[in-house]
């Protein structure tokens, strides 16, 4: 680095004097690192937004200590061509030979335009859209069933909540999102049929103020129990604590926010990915390109039990949760209605993590209160 | 009390008979204010880098490489300028006339998402008559928006900051509901967007130089502009009115009309920004379109000092910084919040250095006037 610095101050002042311009050109393209495997990290939040990123660049912060591996990361980087620039200038500028842009609205087109002009550097997508038969072979994304924490979490709510009405602060009333909040309500309603989950959708991924005003209206409602799909459940978690009601995390481990009433928490486990992917390059394959897991497979966990949950409320969690991870289990079981009272998953019909038709779900459950407009 | 202070290029003063070098000087005041200004704001940055035990030498080649150091970082740069020039004109047209329009980011997304819609029907005529019909859409709806505010301005007496920063908020609710409602294209499952206006009719880079399309319409838009408001008499009659109101009602100027036509320009070039970047970037309408532009233009008319010439150094300037952002975040482990931190000094240094013209005697005109 040293070094590196030396020559770049005598290239910043040649390039301050407008005539070196060619000079710094020439030198400027040149990777910084050669030796090294370098890989991009991108977040369309800060690092430390106890959320999304954070769980993330968790992970990253993990790798930069493993030898012979350089963590480059860029945090706030909007879903527009910009992260197109970003990779491009990881790869040119520093060498980058495999990226994990995390961020949902990444992968198209920005990282597939990308991936077509490098074709020799690995693009691993988070959010699971690769598809064999669309898209190049340097591509691929990997993704967690993180909907079967949700459900834990709301086995947990349900052993806590007294008002018997739980709820949901969620960002935009899509699959991924609604898989959630279903599988919450699910979760509370095996424990107790009549417990119901009010959802207030933000609109926005990254929201504070509407997150915290949402989470204040629900405390006044008379619910009792929290918790969120956003990018960052800052808020959501300190306004529980402030208002003196529960709240499950959700993307990270936010028990410090809320230390008296954290139940519990559906975290992400980046790390068990991302040194899967950088053990097969290092080892000279490509890494996977379609890559799922969920609590079995590590990619999701759960946060260690809060003061809030009792042991009757602990003993239901672990039990579900040992009976997820013998596999097979389905959240979605028929039969089921929406809160329109249509059937959407006919009796004798169970959906497994894995199945594909959860990844188009367009409903709200019987039992939640919300609406998807 | 704001007509006053944000008047800031007062009505060419008629130069003395025997003081011919008067304009030449005049332009280097204009250059030598900018220039000491931003002097200022990189010492006072310099010393926030050593607090963080960081060498600004460092940071001066991070951001020279990142943002002018090859070709590849210019066009990085210059990608990011491109809206910048355009939505820069939101607010420094209504500006020449001491108006505040902060709500240019509505009249992007709107325009962006008016010139989708308009494509989508007549997509099959061909490039030819899809981006004409484009960029028209999305202008007026720009200027259906921001001369909304006009118009509340100068018939009602609203204040147009509030005014266009509240029809903003309006204006992203309105898209979000369209773009995720009605129009939403029910195959983009977990990021509402529209339908595409298709790839062949998207506007390329410029060919060889690989350069963003909104630059080369930026500047010709821009130097335009600067026609308009310093070469043109409706520009004259806007720049009276901004230097002072009640003088320019008492010439009989039309002050309302004025008003409202200088948001409606304004609104326009908001919303051709929006147009170009579904037309270049993104061939649909989501939202990426809500990417701050914006609220960068207030920035970067500030700058200028509602000059829009001086719009496209600016743009080029604070786009640079945005380009060089990341490689700061990555070599110098800065968070991204660095670059803001710059932005403010420099935003801070240019609006103080406001009182530094007129200060100096030998910039100001001599002989017998």
């Amino acid at each position: 680095m040293t070094s590196d610095s030396l020559i770049s101050r005598r290239t910043a002042l040649t390039g301050l004097g407008a005539a070196g311009f060619a000079a710094t050109t020439g030198l400027s393209t040149q990777p910084a690192f050669a030796k090294d495997l370098t890989v991009g990290f991108i977040y369309v939040g800060p690092k430390d937004d106890y959320g999304y990123n954070q769980a993330h660049a968790e992970a990253a912060a993990v790798l930069k200590k493993m030898p012979g591996v350089k963590i480059l990361e860029e945090e706030k980087v909007p879903e527009t061509d910009d992260v197109s620039k970003t990779m491009e200038s990881m790869i040119k500028l520093d060498g980058a030979s495999l990226m994990f842009p995390t961020s949902f609205g990444y992968f198209d087109p920005y990282m597939l335009k990308m991936a077509a002009k490098y074709k020799d550097v690995q693009f691993r997508h988070c959010g699971g859209l690769w598809s064999k038969d669309k898209h190049p072979m340097n591509t691929g994304s990997y993704f967690g069933y993180i909907g079967m924490g949700q459900y834990l979490n709301g086995i947990a709510a349900a052993h806590a909540t007294k008002s018997k009405k739980i709820g949901f602060i969620a960002a935009k009333p899509i699959p991924q999102v609604l898989i959630n909040i279903n599988s919450f309500a699910l979760g509370a309603k095996s424990v107790d049929p009549s417990i119901t989950t009010t959802v207030i959708f933000t609109g926005e991924w990254s929201m504070p103020v509407k997150e915290a005003e949402a989470a204040n209206s629900l405390a006044d409602q008379g619910i009792d129990v929290v918790t969120c799909h956003v990018d960052g459940p800052k808020v959501i978690m300190e306004t529980a604590e402030r208002r003196k009601i529960f709240a499950c995390g959700y993307h990270a481990d936010q028990s410090k926010l809320a230390p008296k009433g954290y139940l519990t928490g559906a975290e992400w486990n980046w790390i068990t990915v991302y040194k899967k992917f950088i053990a097969d390059t290092q080892a000279g394959k490509a890494p996977g390109n379609f890559v799922r897991g969920g609590l079995a497979e590590g990619f999701v966990k759960m946060s260690p039990y809060g003061p809030g949950l009792s042991p009757a409320g602990r003993k239901a969690v672990d039990t579900a949760k040992a009976e997820i991870l013998k596999g097979g289990f389905s959240v979605f079981k028929g039969p089921l209605k929406d809160n329109k009272g249509n059937m959407v998953v006919p009796a004798g019909k169970a959906l497994v993590e894995t199945a594909v038709e959860l990844e188009s779900q367009n409903y709200l459950v019987e039992g939640v209160l919300g609406s998807i407009g | 009390m704001t007509d006053a202070v944000i008047a800031t290029t007062p009505p060419t003063v008629a130069t003395g008979g025997g003081d011919a070098l008067y304009p030449i000087r005049h332009l280097l005041e204009a250059l030598v204010a900018p220039m000491l200004a931003l002097a200022v704001a990189a010492s006072l940055f310099s010393v926030f880098l050593l607090a963080l035990g960081q060498s600004p030498l460092d940071f001066v080649d991070l951001v020279w490489r990142g943002a002018f150091g090859s070709w590849f970082s210019w066009q990085n740069t210059l990608q990011r300028a491109a809206p910048l020039l355009l939505t820069a004109l939101c607010v420094a047209l209504p500006g020449q006339l001491g108006l505040v329009i902060i709500g240019g980011e509505a009249a992007v997304v709107l325009g962006g998402l008016a010139a989708t819609l308009i494509a989508l029907p007549v997509a099959g005529a061909g490039p030819f008559i899809v981006l004409p019909l484009m960029a028209l859409a999305g202008s007026a709806m720009g200027g259906l928006w921001i001369g909304l505010t006009g118009w509340l301005r100068a018939r009602l007496g609203v204040n147009e900051t509030i005014a266009s920063l509240v029809l903003a908020y309006i204006g992203m609710a309105i898209f979000n509901h369209l773009v995720e409602g009605p129009f939403r294209d029910p195959a983009s499952l977990n990021k509402p967007s529209t339908y595409g206006i298709g790839d062949g009719n998207m506007l390329g880079a410029i060919p060889v130089l690989e350069v963003h399309p909104g630059i080369p319409v930026g500047i010709i838009v821009c130097i335009a502009c600067w026609v308009l408001v310093f070469r043109s008499s409706a520009g004259f009659a806007g720049r009276v009115t901004g230097g002072n109101l009640r003088a320019a009602r008492l010439q009989g100027l039309p002050v309302s009309a004025l008003m409202i036509a200088s948001c409606v320009l304004g609104g326009a070039c908001a919303g051709l920004a929006g147009t170009i970047e579904v037309a270049a970037e993104y061939g649909r309408a989501n939202a990426s379109l809500a990417a701050g532009y914006g609220y960068t233009g207030i920035l970067i008319a500030f700058l200028a000092r509602f000059n829009p010439i001086a719009i496209l150094p600016m743009a080029v300037l604070l786009g640079g910084l945005g380009a060089a952002g990341g490689l700061l975040q990555r070599r110098m482990g800065l968070p991204d919040a660095t670059v803001q931190v710059l932005q403010g000094m420099i935003f801070v240094s240019i609006l103080a250095s406001e009182t530094f013209y007129g200060r100096i005697r030998w910039f100001q005109p001599r002989g017998n006037g």
